[in-house]
């Protein structure tokens, strides 16, 4: 072989290692393929349209999610005039209560995981990388708050404290923070023991540049996965709390404290029953699949 | 083994003290003082309020108060003679008189929970253990259904999707197991009454059973129209758990050399599947004992309101709305320890079961 066949060669590698694909392209190109995965994303996708465009319909629409309507109109049945989706028990529009529920809980669900994700990554990271004396109390504390079932834990801090919206979502990052810490940590432990952090380590890099640099882009994907997966369990928390009457109080409507009013009508109009818990329902069942969907596609070992 | 045993237990000791730590802590955090909550009169006069929280030591710094709650207060103050007045103290921590009115102060009468004393109720003024056991024994009996309905099904049906994978009944099941998951217990349980107590009428809307002439619910099999709903809904979502995890297992087994072999000597595709994969399948689910402790207790809470079910469950969100926090913390405690318990044993089952795991 010649040098110059020897260069043509090397240069013909490189331009092939230029143009393979990185772990992140090929999941995302599974992802692309799992139709189902894809309709949850639109589904999910379009109800939070929906709901975040909530006061623009409700204004086409003429209706507004805490007026009562003029004409003393209860329990109205579904596409009933003026209001497609009927009316509550105080004559108040149900589709523009389901849209303003909608934004409240998708960013209930939303923020807590996003904040957990936060706050695990964080302290996984960090007691993980350390060890020593601070990974010992955060262990203490997680084997804690594992062992007292959250939903007693929960109800019991909103019973005393009476959380609104925001408040509610630190209590419910206060009770999930513990899985990602767990898992992060872990992968910490894991990564921390491999060569290529021992060299970088060896050149001089700082903790906080091993840390940030090589430790954290190799758990996020890791976490990214679970992701989906939390907001849909925080979601059924929340409307679980907001169902007992423990959430986010009236008149600032959630899927979970609508479905906690009606039940007293639920002979009298099964629709106000119904579609918020099929809200739930849906919004959670398309997180969960995508969730799976995710974790499918991000599985090194999967093959094309 | 003896030794492994030792070392867990001993290992679930500062986890039982995080325990009773977090909670007398919110209840230290709660808003309102606890004068006013104990006596339900906000406008008592200033120096009745200075004498009882002397009394009831609320001024003390928490550490003094979170070891009263622990240990009792028996200790601090006690009667010698028998007449009733306290007439000795454990002076480091206590004095006989505390609100300086030259009478000392009643003798301590509580034995701290480390010792079973979960204090009175504020509302139903008994003991807070016997509110609990008189309750217990409702709860109990609908998680035992739930959890046995759930295995009965829930086993089966992951077996069979993991021999059929990739085929109808594999993926009917999954579906069915993900929606399951993600439809919210409560609302399934409203719907269920909705359809079978109001629209057709064939099953009780709720509540355990109609009293006997002594106010007690008659023996199981005369009130299982009672059970069916609430232990169906209670069970939907473990079904879906039990099913993904065999199904998981079994996958796990399937492919390993001995069933191959199995197949390879001409066992029947039953004998294969059912007696020599089923059988290492299941060890995993005992470790799943502890997960269903936990979601037991939050799925009472939410069940026991649903259909009305006086159990534990029940008394949880009620003492909690009405902020009966002797009842709260209890039961806090009380449904804690029954999760490191139900963590612990299986471990202890996972180990025991199967010989493959050596404990060192």
């Amino acid at each position: 072989m010649s040098a110059d066949d020897h260069d043509r060669k090397l240069k013909l590698d490189a331009e092939a290692i230029f143009r393979s694909k990185s772990l992140t392209d090929l999941a995302l190109a599974r992802l692309w393929r799992d139709r189902l995965s894809m309709i949850s994303i639109v589904v999910l996708l379009f109800l939070t349209l929906v709901s975040i465009s909530a006061p623009l319909i409700t204004g086409a629409l003429g209706v507004d999610p805490n007026t009562t309507d003029a004409s003393g109109s209860k329990y109205l049945p579904l596409f009933s005039e003026g209001h497609v989706l009927g009316t509550d028990n105080l004559g108040r529009d149900h589709l523009a209560r389901l849209l303003y529920a909608g934004q409240v809980s998708l960013f209930i669900g939303f923020m807590s995981a996003f904040l957990a994700l936060v706050i695990g990554v964080t302290l996984g990271i960090i007691t993980g990388y350390y060890g020593g004396i601070v990974d010992d109390i955060v262990n203490w504390i997680i084997t804690t708050l594992n062992a007292i079932p959250g939903l007693v834990l929960l109800i019991v801090i909103s019973a005393v404290f009476r959380p609104d919206a925001n408040s509610l979502i630190l209590v419910i990052v206060f009770l999930t923070w513990t899985a990602t810490t767990r898992l992060v940590r872990g992968e910490t432990l894991a990564i921390r023991a491999r060569e290529y952090i021992v060299s970088a380590k060896a050149v001089g890099a700082s903790d906080f540049r091993l840390m940030q640099v090589h430790i954290l882009p190799n758990v996020l994907s890791l976490t990214i996965v679970t992701l989906a997966r939390n907001i849909g369990i925080v979601m059924l928390i929340e409307a679980a709390l907001s169902f007992l009457g423990l959430g986010v109080q009236p008149p600032t409507a959630t899927w979970g404290n609508m479905l906690s009013k009606s039940r007293e009508f639920i002979t009298r109009a099964p629709h106000l029953m119904i579609l918020p818990g099929l809200l739930i329902a849906a919004v959670v069942l398309c997180l969960y699949i995508i969730g799976d969907g995710l974790r499918d596609a991000f599985d090194p070992t999967a093959a094309d | 083994m003896i030794k492994y045993i030792l070392r867990r237990l001993i290992q679930a000791i500062p986890t039982f003290f995080g325990i009773t730590l977090l909670s007398y802590l919110l209840l230290w955090l709660a808003p309102g003082s606890v004068v006013e909550r104990l006596y339900l009169a906000p406008n008592i006069k200033a120096e009745t309020r200075a004498r009882l929280a002397a009394q009831l030591g609320i001024n003390d710094p928490f550490h003094i108060q979170y070891l009263r709650w622990l240990a009792g207060d028996d200790w601090l103050r006690w009667d010698t003679d028998g007449d009733g007045i306290a007439d000795a103290s454990f002076t480091p921590l206590a004095r006989l008189d505390e609100d300086g009115d030259g009478l000392p102060e009643p003798p301590g009468d509580n034995y701290g929970i480390l010792r079973g004393d979960f204090g009175r109720s504020f509302v139903k003024k008994q003991p807070v253990m016997d509110v609990l056991l008189t309750n217990l024994p409702a709860t109990l009996e609908l998680g035992i259904a739930a959890v046995v309905t759930s295995l009965a099904i829930g086993i089966p049906v992951g077996v069979l999707s993991a021999v059929t994978q990739g085929r109808r009944f594999d993926k009917v099941s999954r579906v069915m197991a993900v929606i399951f998951d993600a439809v919210p217990n409560f609302w399934l349980g409203y719907i269920f009454i909705f359809v079978f107590c109001r629209v057709f009428d064939i099953l009780p809307c709720g509540g355990r059973c109609v009293p006997n002439l002594y106010g007690l619910c008659p023996p199981l099999f005369e009130r299982l129209n009672y059970m069916l709903l609430p232990t169906v809904v209670f069970a939907a979502g473990f079904v879906a758990l039990f099913s993904r995890y065999v199904r998981a297992s079994t996958l796990e087994v399937l492919s390993q050399d001995y069933i191959r072999t199995a197949r390879a000597k001409g066992l029947s595709p039953q004998v294969v599947n059912f007696r020599h994969a089923m059988r290492n399948a299941m060890i995993p689910v005992a470790t799943l004992l502890g997960p269903i402790i936990t979601n037991l207790w939050a799925g009472a809470i939410v069940i026991e309101s649903v259909f009305a079910w006086p159990g534990i469950g029940r008394i949880a969100f009620t003492s909690a709305i009405q902020q009966d926090y002797p009842v709260v913390m209890g039961i806090v405690i009380f449904a804690s320890i029954g999760t490191i318990l139900g963590f612990l044993l299986s471990d202890f089952l996972y180990v025991l079961i199967d010989p493959r795991i050596r404990i060192d």
